[in-house]
């Protein structure tokens, strides 16, 4: 614990600075307003980063949409590909040929098996094996190929199976270019499906160390991770006839004691989903509007899903999904901790789905594009990206040219959630200037649960210091802390 | 020989060039023996310290990005553009056909689904955009320069080896790429 800036003087309201919220996808920080007697008043998470990825197309034909709105997200690109191909799709009014939807998905499990594991191996677990309070110089996967070098080996390639997944049809492993409008460019070929499935076994065999090492860890801290920016929200997620779906839903909102409250076809999300805007963040809240805002928030992304769904269509998943249930009573799991559990539970989802994917004949077909014209100056498209739902929605002229787009991203949903369990913990473990030691990392750990896609989540080799800033209402530094 | 330090920044990006840095798999376990990471967004230090090798993907699109960009130039010998968006300003350029302002106001207010209806834009405690998103060397000095969207792995293993071996790499021609 070093300080540097240490107390400069004591001013009566002050605000303390967390920035950068270091491991998330994209730019944060975290502000903690205290009141005149110390205790916190509330505690803020900003995004600091606006692109304008709303303004970027205008006037581009919107063909080209699938190759330029993966540069929203590099840690997650192919979501991007996927919902921007299927609004293509609806404008061209196309239905896909089974092969490009199967190839399709068939890619998008390799992301959600990349990008959770890249989550859970790279960033997360250096905090749970390690403790929050661990010395920040061995949490980190560093830390981790030296104490733990089989699961630090499994993580990493995991992740690398998931990326030449991608990349085996894409070309690519980042900003890969394999769907266009009406359907995909590219088949697989049976050698390359063979080693596929060859190397899946091994991969699911890690998975299930992860996931034995994961309930070990929740059931010896049962409390700590039953408390911990545990929260009771809504959820959302995609389904099919009830299941747990990735590619193509019904968006479903089912509430916190567990009653479905809607469900919906996702081109019809403009009339169910608004989004409030705050002065202080870049990011936006997307609420359920027949709620408001904000009591209309709700939470997405692998716990989300895990809630809003009835089952999972596939065996291995489905009895851990009901493990996980039986952890409360009406089976509705609050825990935000949790989100690394359901998180595996989703890859072992992944890699069923992958498995059966690929002994569907269908991937190796060749029928792969239906053509058409702009016949719908409208479309819509909704994946569920790793971090949850995602939504892509265009407006063109008749020739094409693109007039409006609207995208909500999956973080933004958990904005509301992610601001108040940053809350939640910063009251239990600050009192006026003083910040317990682990308390910072605890703030953080609330945000990388949530995996956001902004610059958090990405903690994949080092230390973890913070820095924070303390305020005064005014806005004037009293003190920085510097943890190293 | 003691280990090179490197720190590293993602500015006005999406993440793709520091993903593409991790695809590097298990020869990151190698050259982490070479290199010292501090700061970095896939490391928790959040101060820059002096170091020998800077590394910068992204445009510079807002005021704290540039603050960043000039801070990072001052504090390492060798400072490396990665990627398009840091090269030439990339995606993010797309953008400055129009004043930043209407960029915000599509964003937050007009977009379908934004509830707004007293048309608030974030400006508290968030910094103010850039008039435009442009590459890192308008703002400052820029030794190596590794094009693509993202820098292919082994594209950014080879730079790293080249600057170890105490030499300034160009991007070969067969690994060269702009997308
Ligand atoms: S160059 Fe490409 S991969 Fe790198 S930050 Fe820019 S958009 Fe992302």
């Amino acid at each position: 614990m070093e300080n540097t800036n240490t107390a400069v003087q004591e001013k009566k309201g002050k605000t303390i600075v967390v920035n950068p919220v270091t491991r998330i996808e994209g730019h944060g920080k975290i502000t903690v307003q205290l009141t005149e007697d110390g205790a916190v008043d509330s505690a803020r998470f900003h995004v600091t980063q606006y692109r304008g990825f709303e303004v970027f197309a205008r006037g581009r034909d919107f063909r080209e949409m699938p190759v330029i709105t993966p540069r929203i997200c590099g840690i997650c690109p192919v979501s991007h590909h996927l919902a921007s191909a299927k609004a293509c799709d609806a404008i061209l009014g196309v239905t896909l040929t089974p092969s490009a939807a199967k190839l399709r998905e068939v890619m998008h499990m390799g992301q959600i098996i990349q990008s959770h594991a890249l989550s859970f191996f790279h960033l997360s677990s250096p905090d749970l094996l390690f403790g929050f309070d661990a010395d920040p110089a061995i949490r980190n996967v560093a830390g981790l190929a030296q104490d733990f070098p089989d699961l630090a080996v499994a993580g990493i390639t995991m992740r690398k199976f998931g990326q030449e997944v991608i990349k085996t049809l894409g070309g690519k492993k980042i900003h890969p270019w394999h769907s266009i409008p009406g359907g995909v460019n590219r088949s697989l070929f049976p050698q390359e499906r063979d080693a596929m499935l060859a190397a899946l076994p091994g991969h699911k065999e890690n998975l299930r160390k992860a996931l034995d090492l994961v309930k070990k860890y929740l059931a010896e801290n049962a409390d700590l991770a039953k408390t911990f920016a545990t929260l009771e929200t809504s959820y959302m997620g995609l389904v099919k006839d009830g299941n747990l779906e990735m590619y193509d839903g019904r968006i479903r909102l089912r509430s916190p004691r567990g009653r479905i409250t809607d469900e919906f076809d996702d081109t019809d999300y403009l009339a169910h989903i608004g989004e409030h805007v705050e002065d202080w963040s870049y990011l936006k809240f997307p609420f359920y509007r027949s709620l408001g805002y904000p009591h209309g928030s709700y939470r997405v992304g692998p716990l989300g899903r895990l809630n809003a769904c009835d089952d999972i269509s596939t065996p291995e998943a489905s009895a851990e999904l009901a493990a996980f249930r039986k952890t409360t009573a009406d089976g509705m799991v609050h825990y935000t901790l949790y989100y690394h559990y359901a998180r595996l539970i989703e890859i072992l989802y992944g890699m069923e789905r992958l498995e059966e994917l690929l002994n569907d004949p269908d991937v190796l077909g060749s029928d792969l594009r239906v053509t058409g014209d702009v016949t719908n100056r409208e479309g819509i498209g909704v994946v569920e990206a790793p971090r949850g739902t995602l939504i892509h929605h265009y407006m063109v002229d008749e020739r094409g040219a693109i007039e409006r787009v609207n995208l909500i991203v999956a973080t933004g949903h958990n904005n509301h959630a992610m601001n108040k369990g940053v809350e939640m913990v910063a009251k239990e473990f600050i009192t006026g200037p003083d910040v317990k030691e682990g308390a910072l990392n605890r703030m953080e750990h609330v945000i990388r649960c949530y995996d956001p896609c902004l610059s958090c989540s990405t903690h994949a080799v080092g230390k973890m210091p913070l820095k924070v800033e303390i305020l005064d209402s005014r806005g004037e530094l009293l003190r920085t802390v510097t943890k190293e | 020989m003691a280990k090179a330090k490197l720190a590293s920044v993602w500015l006005e990006a999406c993440a793709g060039c520091h993903m593409s840095f991790l695809d590097i798999d298990e020869r990151i376990v190698g050259l982490l023996e070479k290199v010292e990471l501090t700061s970095t967004p896939i490391t928790d230090i959040k101060v820059i310290p002096e170091v020998d090798v800077g590394v910068i993907e992204g445009a510079l699109g807002n005021e704290e990005e540039l603050h960043i960009a000039k801070e990072l130039r001052e504090k390492c010998k060798i400072l490396i553009a990665w990627g398009d968006c840091a090269v030439f300003g990339g995606i993010n350029c797309m953008r400055n056909f129009m004043p930043a302002e209407e960029v915000l106001r599509e964003g937050f207010v007009d977009t379908v689904s934004t509830v707004n209806p007293e048309g608030v834009i974030p400006r508290v405690d968030v910094p103010a955009l850039l008039p435009q998103a442009i590459p890192v060397d308008r703002a400052v000095k820029v030794d190596v320069y590794v094009p693509g969207c993202p820098p292919d792995a082994d594209t950014i293993y080879y730079i790293f080896s080249e600057i170890l071996e105490g030499r300034i790499p160009t991007v070969p021609t067969d690994v060269m790429r702009y997308d």
